[in-house]
């Protein structure tokens, strides 16, 4: 007996990127400009308007679908940088945007009104209410849910709306309600809202200091490792403070998401779609991880089982979580 | 300008909690005071009987009450919540956008520092929907403050800007105090009321940084504007929002209503806050576009 | 690439063997590799932006020398220095000399390597950024670019070379040229 056909929505990074999933087996992918209109506004990724035609292009020849995100808040008195955004992307062909400012999804529902509206994981809705208001308001098709809900709450959730669900399988975790997080400020000035960053590697300084590599982000240490443990980048979340008494990771391990066991139960939970985290990520690891899951995602829809994950060496800390989706996270 | 309380963020016992509003309501100089659960619905069962005491008392003392709803929302329980403040009768704080659901259009709100206010574009959309006031996110600059003010007078609708108090800086589902505590969110025994102003984090070098108030992250130092009011006011800001924290909120609230007032100096309000808690740090980075932990004075 | 076995490290003896090597004409080599390479993928400059004008020390910890990149639009420049020769830079990538070229080939992932500190990363933590989106997106071939560098005989000789090349490739595990299949 067969199961659901689950849609892959795979990180494209870079043009290479884009190539490399749509190669490996993603049925859509999702890529922003090269600028702040996206929350991976990182030195030297994202697509140029050629690059994203012609990326498009690419992917439709292979049949797969091209999402734009454009998913940071527009800046006070700069908002045509977004608007023009909304309307290149839809010119350049792309299947839909990624949006979460109220305003630039009022904007975007008004003037294109014909380009698909997904809401990004920034909106941070969480709940049927939530979901619900962006839909007949907004005109939305997909929510991205936030990464703080059980298996359970998904579930509740899809009983209660009518638009699709796309939740992420792997990658980086974020433990904080997505698009209202100011600790990357806080420490330097630049958050992932307004600069589409979140712990920027302009204000990142790795020293050896007495056997041990110090990660500092901005005026603070955020990890200390001793000469064979694994590398953290220093995410303020996931660092190494001392509170109440104790030293540990008082928000989050340092580790990311691999929730590929959890396939079946997220499709019967009524989840369309499938998101990898990782546009930061070279096209090797795209490779390798598009290549993993659609192999998992064949099976559940051919009714086999999800064949084991080998993708350990790809995450940070070198292990992974099942993060939010089990509610003893909390 | 006009002073707001915000509401209290922390995890104070219900006696606390109706003795402080008791002396705000008879002493302290806010024109605005907004009252209620933000950060956990599981604390509000503690107090929820003495709040209309408490708003009977403002109202008295000439404060407007304003009913502060859930920053966020995910249980069935915390929505019914909501449904529950839209027929109090009182105008209520949007602090999470779910609550917009639940009021009738057309009815008037404002809307708190957590939900994102960034452009013209959403400050008209939620002008359009009733919004009266708005208080910006805290890591707004002062151009952005600007520009959005400017488009606030166009709408109708009022700017107010954080101005004291540990900086809310995220929320998750995760409860970070049961967490220190070994305990999950749902056994967490409420170990949170044990930091009545937040539980401090420091970095592995002994340096402040952050504060873990139960499933809110706040800053380790105190935002203080006090010294850049002039600012502010030629930006256009109408409101500043003062925070409550252990101590005397009273005397905060007066040397902000003097410092606003011109009647002190900025320098003499820093002096005065700094000697009601000289162990505090504060900062003020984000309204000049530094990293928010700066201070620039 | 087989991932889960450690990473091979250049046999001593060969590291012995270059060291006496003159720094000079390898770096003339290099030099028109780089300026080659420089006309092939502008992509390559616009992704870098202003860290163009940086300096990158690339350090195969197992060789006795290093490259000292500087990706300057207006003349790139890759000489090589050996490890006593104190070298001004920006930016340092250091790690053994499979997994440098299994990165730029796309054979690895740059942030795994970091992770299980098979790499290290010194200094302008952006400008490595940078480097290595622009180096990603750009595909290169260092095996095909060094052939294509030098004329026509490099040419020739590369593509007599290159079936060689790649059973080299899996039989030390070392992506001396991008792989024809990455995923």
């Amino acid at each position: 007996m067969t199961g659901p056909v689950l849609e892959l929505v795979c990180p494209a990074g870079t043009p290479a990127a884009l190539r490399a999933a749509v190669n490996a087996g993603a049925h859509t992918v999702y890529c922003g400009f090269a600028d702040e209109t996206n929350a991976r506004n990182f030195p030297g990724l994202n697509f140029s308007r050629d690059e994203l035609a012609a990326g498009v292009a690419y992917a439709h020849r292979a049949g797969s679908k091209v999402l734009v995100a454009i998913n940071t808040f527009p800046r006070a008195g700069a908002e045509e940088l977004w608007h023009r955004a909304v309307a290149d992307a839809h010119a350049a062909g792309a299947d839909a945007v990624i949006v979460a400012d109220l305003g630039l999804l009022a904007h975007a529902a008004e003037r294109h009104p014909g380009l698909r509206r997904h809401l990004s994981v920034q909106a941070a809705a969480a709940n049927p209410d939530a979901i619900n208001f962006y839909a007949e308001t907004f005109g939305v098709k997909r929510v991205v849910l936030p990464r703080v809900l059980s298996v359970e709450e998904i579930t509740a959730i899809n009983r209660d709306i009518d638009v699709e669900t796309e939740v992420f399988v792997f990658g980086g975790l974020c433990v904080m309600a997505e698009g209202r997080c100011s600790l990357s400020s806080y420490a330097t000035g630049l958050s992932p809202n307004m600069n589409g960053v979140c712990s920027p590697a302009s204000h990142v300084v790795y020293t050896e200091e007495q056997g041990e590599l110090v990660s500092r982000l901005g005026d603070f240490t955020i990890h200390k490792v001793a000469k064979d443990a694994p590398a953290p980048y220093p995410t303020l979340c996931k660092g190494c403070f001392s509170a109440g008494g104790q030293t540990g990771h008082v928000f989050e391990d340092p580790i990311s998401l691999d929730a590929a066991e959890l396939i079946p139960r997220l499709a019967k939970a009524g989840v369309v779609a499938l998101k990898i985290e990782g546009r930061q990520r070279s096209r090797a690891y795209v490779a390798a991880v598009v290549k993993s899951f659609r192999r998992a995602t064949d099976a559940i829809a051919a009714g086999r089982p999800v064949p084991a994950s080998e993708l350990a060496y790809l995450t940070e800390g070198q292990t992974s979580t099942l993060g939010a989706y089990r509610k003893t996270w909390r | 300008m006009r002073l707001t309380l915000g509401p209290m963020l922390y995890n104070w016992s219900a006696d606390q909690w109706s003795d402080f509003y008791a002396r705000i309501a008879d002493e302290a100089p806010v024109e605005r005071v907004v009252l209620g659960e933000v950060v956990c619905s599981k604390r509000l069962p503690f107090y929820q009987n003495r709040i209309p005491d408490a708003v009977e008392r403002l109202q008295r003392g000439g404060k407007e009450v304003v009913l502060a709803s859930l920053g966020l929302v995910t249980l069935r329980r915390e929505r019914k919540m909501l449904a529950e403040l839209a027929e109090s009768g009182l105008p209520v704080e949007v602090n999470d956008l779910t609550m917009l659901r639940y009021l009738e259009p057309g009815t008037q709100f404002t809307v708190g520092p957590l939900v994102n206010v960034y452009n013209e574009g959403t400050l008209g959309f939620l002008a359009n929907r009733g919004a009266t006031t708005v208080c910006l996110p805290p890591e707004l600059g002062l151009d952005s403050v600007t520009t959005l003010a400017a488009a606030g007078a166009r709408l109708g609708t009022g700017i107010e800007v954080w101005a004291f108090g540990r900086l809310p800086l995220a929320m998750s589902a995760r409860c970070y105090h049961a967490r220190l505590a070994g305990l999950a969110k749902d056994s967490c025994q409420f170990v949170c009321d044990a930091d009545p102003d937040g539980l401090a984090v420091e970095t592995l070098d002994g340096q402040p940084f952050l504060a873990v108030n139960g499933v809110q992250t706040v800053s380790e130092s105190w935002a203080n504007m006090a010294g850049d009011l002039d600012q502010l006011s030629d930006a256009g800001v109408g409101a500043l929002r003062l925070s409550p924290h252990t101590g005397d909120m009273v005397e905060v609230a007066r040397l902000f209503r003097a410092a606003a007032d011109q009647r002190i100096g900025p320098d003499e309000a820093i002096a005065g806050l700094a000697a009601l808690a000289p162990e505090r740090r504060f900062s003020n980075g984000f309204l000049f576009g530094r990293s928010g932990a700066e201070w620039t004075h | 690439m087989n991932h889960s076995a450690p990473i091979p490290l250049f046999p001593p003896l060969g590291a012995r063997l270059l060291a006496p090597l003159p720094a000079g004409p390898l770096s003339l080599v290099l030099g028109r590799v780089a300026r080659g390479m420089a006309e092939r993928h502008p992509g390559l400059f616009t992704r870098l932006g202003p860290h163009a004008e940086k300096r990158f020390l690339i350090d195969p910890t197992d060789l006795p020398f290093s490259f000292l990149v500087w990706p300057k639009p207006s003349g790139p420049r890759i000489e090589a220095r050996s490890r006593v020769t104190a070298a001004d830079w920006d930016c340092r990538i250091a790690g053994p000399l499979a997994a440098l070229l299994g990165m730029v080939h796309g054979a690895y992932d740059g942030d795994a390597l970091f992770f299980s500190r098979d790499i290290v990363m010194e200094g302008d933590t952006e400008a490595a950024l940078a480097l290595r989106n622009a180096i990603d997106d750009a595909e290169i071939d260092l095996f095909a670019e060094a052939a294509v560098s030098l004329g026509a005989v490099g040419r020739l000789a590369g593509q007599r070379l290159l079936p060689l090349v790649r059973t080299a490739s899996r039989i030390t595990g070392v992506a001396l040229t991008r792989p024809e299949d990455l995923a």
